[in-house]
């Protein structure tokens, strides 16, 4: 709503500035956007009339006119082709400023003097949307009997400043002007000045010559009509058309401004039909039948619904309640009779209808919200009032109102103790009181209380909390002061798996990875491109009725395509090298009627190096460099034992490179290369490493608690160890067999090499242990600890046939 | 005898002076003091000696050995501190070189945001709750006083799943989830971090954001208490000299509601252009519960009153961090991922 500070000035005195007004309308929970200045920077343009027009000795294209500017007579060289002899016309003389800045000079155009330039509407600062076609791309054409020698800014009504509301969804009674007026009279404490219709009627009575009836009375509550007669179709006044050109409405004819003017004014959404193209001058408001079709006042054909309210006249439709007038009746330059119609329609009804058909007016919009069923007549009233003033028509004796059944006043109780109880702070009562009264609610003291009466108004008030939020919105929320909440303390905390996740994030961002955020929603093609057979059960997602696009139109069930994306199109951009991870949930759906499952998912997948240093070579982030970043997680969580096993079938997966994560007895996940031709598909470079764990599983088999045991006593031995053993050998074979022949006495295994070539015969790979000894009970001797060591080689020359090396 | 020794005694401080490793110290040790070293020699020529002569020659003999030990010790002790700090001082590094590198990784800045969010809610005695991110309409819309065909749904365009499915649109839902939970029980405290969906998409809208929802609900909550505890959270959150300022707005599931602004993060309240010269920046929704919500979630309204409020993550990272675009906080570049 693009509210006029001039036009406010009608319903209620304001002697603060447009800023000033917008800053306390907004406190108000009335939020005005911004405040525009009208004509801003416009100066010294005067209206002119162009008393001659001849050719211009040197130019086809160009004019010489001759432009009186109030007793000035200025010769104007134009271009311009829609102006006439006798047209008055804004002028930009010699030291004009124009809306874009531009200062108009004198000049010489193909050595004809011109003083001052003509000027179009949108030169003024005017919206061209605003302005029909040939003024839009033209010379603006002002009434033939406009002042002379006038700032043509004042004329035209830019001499103001717009309020530019931005509404609630709540506070459609702000949609006028009378509303908003109601609202700045109760803020500054002024009176509201309501305009009262009043205007001759001609003898002869509607009665008999034309009917309304409602069908439909669910979703038409009410329905006024008023008809006119003698009508003499032309513009409306100047004053009228700028109001609406503010507004942002096109001025279109006397009568059609009118309804749209009583729209801006009163915000009851009027139509006009001609009254003589109305069949039987009935109506007839009821539900349209199954297709039934109506060409509306676009040209275009609209095929209606039983959900959608019809105006009908014997004939058929001849407008889509609320949203749209039928172009059978249109109101034309021919019309001599018209039927005026204020009407209260259902809410919801428009709202769908105006959604099915993606029209959206300021009617509807208005509709929509919900107006004041109670302003119907009295609009129709104003209407022809406004139409009598401009001497366009006169009104026939009598209003028809048909109105099945008119809402019981709201009444609703007010207790100042329980604003108190929800604000904080106390209002008085009397104070309460005012502030109702002054938003024109009826109050009636009854002790202790008020007895409220919510004016038609106000759809949006029903409740008692609704009065209070009148109260602190009026009386100011910066009155009300900051408080702690006072009683009983509580605890803040997390679940223990908040906290887990917590630390996962910092263990893993602390290993070198870096956290993504990417969407839940996905394209059900990165499935292909992550090599999934047709019957995976992973292709089963949930997928979005309306999505943006198919780029986002199913719920992940995995989580790496996003990652994989997102590694993809960093390499794109030549970041090649980089760890990520993400934590979040991927979707399965359930039956019919049961919402989807949501798992915790924690996925990760690395690619190229890690920076070189001067004295550290870089390291491939590989496959054993994620595996050390889940062992780091799963010692940091204290998970259960993970164990690591060939996951050979994994369509994802390098099947030579893939392991899959048990834990407990369950699959914790997989971790591996991901398979060459899934490399392909996202465009990745030749390796790429990654991992995806079911994190609910993982929090739950973490978090055991630490067992204490005693610090040895008695100094360890270490030993190194080297074994030649065929290659394909799994290493957590062999460290088994060296725990199991090592005993009790031997307390750790840690693998620190593995070498083939060299004099390691063809076949075969060395690995090399690195074993720790001790005893509880004394410092064991070299003897021992050989004897074990011994036996170790035997056992594993027994199972692999491998060899110590010397 | 007593001139050999004299002699000897004069040898050695020559030789130690002459010594400047700790081999040659050593060595002139074995060659005075050894087994066979020229002292014990002389010494075992004290057999030769009158029974008059030998004791005062054994006196001066034991000073002589006593004098060349004491030298020795103080001369080995000397090189080693002299050697050492040479050590020290060859030892020396270019500390300029850069550190051996140690992979770097970092949280996403939502997170990172995220966290501080909670944290501050945590010490102010609430817990974290979560909920589903695919809800029904009755959680996202119905219980939060958003009737099917209620105009105030547009405000929130919605991603269906089904007719009574469909993507969460706020956090919201998780207040009546929780509250019903905890009903009768006083108080509830709760924030509910979570990612919601909307359709829009634009440099000021992604489809899929995330929002801090927060919740108390106990018997005499006020508007009062919302404001200071949402002043303090700011003044936290953004900085001790952080103004707020409550203005009225609407949202079906509170009333009164308010929108919540902060002074401007960048010019502190004077105008520029990220607050668009207004001095104040839109940073949360607020509102007293509607009495509507905490009936259907089984509460006494009468009794029991409450506040909740909700901010997205996005809009305050942005703000922290100066970001211009959302879009690049759902882009995963890494270069864009290691400034945080």
């Amino acid at each position: 709503m693009r509210v006029s500070y001039k036009w406010l000035q009608e319903f209620v005195e304001i002697d603060i500035a447009p800023q000033e007004l917008a800053d306390r309308l907004t406190l108000a929970g009335v939020t005005v956007e911004g405040v525009t200045e009208l004509g801003s920077g416009v100066s010294n343009v005067l209206t002119g009339r162009i008393e001659s027009i001849s050719p211009h000795p040197n130019a086809d294209k160009l004019v010489v006119t001759s432009v009186n500017t109030g007793g000035v007579q200025r010769q104007i060289v134009t271009a311009a082709t829609n102006v006439r002899e006798g047209d008055v016309i804004p002028v930009a003389v010699e030291g004009a400023r124009l809306a874009s800045g531009l200062v108009i000079k004198k000049a010489k155009l193909r050595g004809v003097e011109s003083r001052g330039m003509m000027c179009s509407g949108q030169e003024l600062g005017i919206d061209p949307k605003t302005m029909v076609a040939e003024q839009a791309n033209g010379i603006m054409i002002l009434p033939p009997g406009t002042p002379l020698g006038k700032e043509a800014k004042e004329i035209l009504g830019l001499d103001d400043h717009i309020l530019e509301l931005d509404l609630t969804p709540n506070r459609g009674d702000c949609l006028s002007m009378i509303g908003v007026a109601r609202e700045v009279a109760a803020l500054l404490g002024r009176p509201l000045r309501i305009p009262q219709p009043s205007f001759k009627e001609l003898a002869e009575s509607i009665e008999g010559q034309a009917r309304v009836d409602i069908d439909a009375t669910d979703l038409c509550g009410r329905f006024c009509a008023r008809l006119i007669k003698n009508v003499r179709m032309g513009p409306s006044p100047l004053w009228m058309q700028q109001r609406l050109r503010n507004a942002g409405i096109r001025p279109i004819s006397n009568i059609v401004d009118v309804t749209n003017y009583v729209m801006l004014e009163l915000g009851q959404p009027m139509h006009a039909y001609d009254y003589n193209l109305l069949a039987d001058g009935r109506i007839i408001v009821r539900r349209a039948r199954d297709e039934e079709k109506m060409l509306s006042l676009d040209g275009c054909e609209r095929s209606l619904t039983p959900d959608m309210l019809a105006i009908t006249d014997s004939d058929g439709p001849v407008g889509i309640a609320g949203v749209m007038g039928g172009l059978t009746t249109e109101v034309t330059a021919k019309t001599t009779s018209v039927l005026l119609e204020a009407a209260f329609f259902n809410p919801i009804s428009i709202r769908k209808t105006s959604k099915v058909l993606g029209l959206r007016s300021e009617a509807s919009q208005r509709f929509e919200k919900g107006i004041d069923i109670g302003g119907a007549a009295r609009a129709t009233n104003r209407a022809a009032q406004l139409i009598a003033e401009m001497e366009a028509g006169d009104a026939v004796s009598g209003v028809i109102d048909v109105f099945p059944e008119p809402p019981q006043a709201k009444i609703v109780s007010f207790r100042p103790a329980r604003a108190a109880y929800i604000l904080g702070v106390e209002v008085p009562k009397e104070e309460a009181a005012e502030i109702l009264t002054a938003l024109q609610f009826k109050v009636r003291d009854s002790g202790a209380d008020l007895l409220v009466t919510v004016p038609t108004h106000r759809v949006d008030v029903s409740l008692e909390v609704d009065l209070i939020e009148e109260i602190a919105r009026m009386h100011g929320f910066d009155q009300v002061p900051g408080t702690l909440p006072f009683g009983q303390s509580t605890q803040g905390k997390q679940t223990r798996e908040q906290s887990l996740i917590a630390g996962i994030r910092n263990r893993l961002a602390g290993d070198g990875l870096y956290e993504l955020m990417t969407y839940s929603f996905t394209h059900p093609r990165v499935l292909d491109q992550m090599n999934l057979p047709g019957e995976s059960p992973l292709r089963e997602t949930v997928k979005l009725q309306n999505p943006l696009s198919e780029e986002h139109s199913v719920m992940r069930t995995m989580m790496l395509p996003g990652l994989l994306d997102a590694l993809a199109r960093n390499f794109s951009r030549r970041v090649q090298n980089g760890a990520v991870f993400e934590l979040g949930r991927v979707f399965y759906p359930q039956g019919e009627g049961s919402l989807p499952e949501e798992r915790q998912v924690l996925a990760a997948a690395a690619m190229g190096r890690t920076p070189a240093g001067w004295n550290a070579p870089a390291w491939e982030l590989d496959f054993y460099y994620l595996k050390g970043v889940l062992e780091n997680l799963f010692d940091y969580l204290r998970t259960e034992p993970v164990s690591f096993k060939p996951e050979l079938e994994n369509p994802s997966f390098h099947p030579g490179r893939s392991a899959w994560l048990e834990v407990a007895g369950a699959r914790l996940g997989v971790l591996g290369e991901l398979h060459p031709d899934v490399l392909e598909q996202f465009e990745l470079p030749d390796r790429v490493v990654a991992f995806e764990l079911d994190l609910d599983r993982l929090l739950a088999v973490s978090g055991r608690p630490p067992v204490y045991a005693t610090l040895p006593r008695f100094p360890a031995v270490e030993r190194d160890i080297a074994v030649l053993i065929k290659q394909g050998t799994p290493a957590v074979q062999v460290v088994d067999a060296i725990r199991s022949a090592g005993g009790d006495l031997l307390r750790s295994v840690s693998l620190f090499d593995v070498y083939r070539g060299g004099q390691v015969s063809q076949g075969y790979q060395s690995m090399a242990f690195s074993l720790r000894f001790y005893a509880e009970d004394r410092t064991l001797t070299d003897t021992e600890v050989a004897e074990i060591t011994s036996a170790i080689a035997q056992a594993l020359a027994q199972q692999f046939g491998a060899e110590l090396r010397a | 005898m007593e001139e050999k020794l004299k002699r000897l005694n004069e040898d050695v401080r020559k030789a130690l002076a002459e010594a400047h490793t700790m081999d040659e110290l050593n060595e002139i040790r074995v060659r005075i003091l050894g087994k066979k070293g020229e002292l014990t020699q002389i010494l075992r020529g004290m057999g030769g000696l009158s029974s008059e002569e030998r004791p005062r020659i054994g006196q001066v003999a034991n000073e002589v050995r006593n004098t060349i030990e004491g030298e020795l010790t103080a001369r080995t002790a000397g090189l080693k501190e002299l050697l050492k700090e040479q050590k020290l001082r060859e030892e020396g590094i270019d500390i300029t070189l850069p550190g051996t590198p140690v992979p770097r990784g970092r949280k996403h800045p939502l997170t990172i945001v995220r966290e501080e969010i909670q944290d501050i809610f945590l010490g102010l005695g609430f817990s974290i709750a979560e909920g589903p991110e695919i809800e029904t309409d009755y959680y996202n819309f119905e219980a939060l006083n958003l009737p099917k065909d209620h105009p105030a749904r547009d405000m929130q365009d919605t991603f269906f799943i089904s007719p009574e499915t469909l993507l969460r649109t706020h956090t919201s839902p998780v207040q009546v989830r929780t509250m019903e939970k905890t009903a009768p029980e006083l108080p509830v405290k709760i924030i509910v971090p979570g990612k919601v969906y909307r359709r829009d998409d634009d440099a000021t809208h992604s489809p899929m954001f995330n929002q801090v929802e927060g919740l108390a609900v106990d018997r005499r909550i006020t508007f009062s208490d919302l404001k200071g505890t949402l002043d303090l959270f700011a003044r936290l959150m953004f900085g001790m000299k952080t103004k707020t300022r409550f203005r009225p707005s609407f949202f079906p599931f509170t009333e009164p509601s308010a929108e919540v602004d902060i002074s401007c993060v960048i010019c502190g309240g004077d105008g520029c252009r990220v607050c668009s010269h207004t001095g104040w920046l839109e940073i949360l929704g607020s509102g007293m519960v509607h009495p509507r919500v905490l009936e259907v979630s089984g509460y006494n309204s009468e009794e029991v009153t409450g506040f909740a409020f909700g901010m997205g993550v996005e809009r305050i990272t942005m703000l922290k961090y100066g970001i211009d675009d959302m879009r690049l906080l759902f882009d995963n570049d890494l270069r864009f991922l290691q400034q945080f």
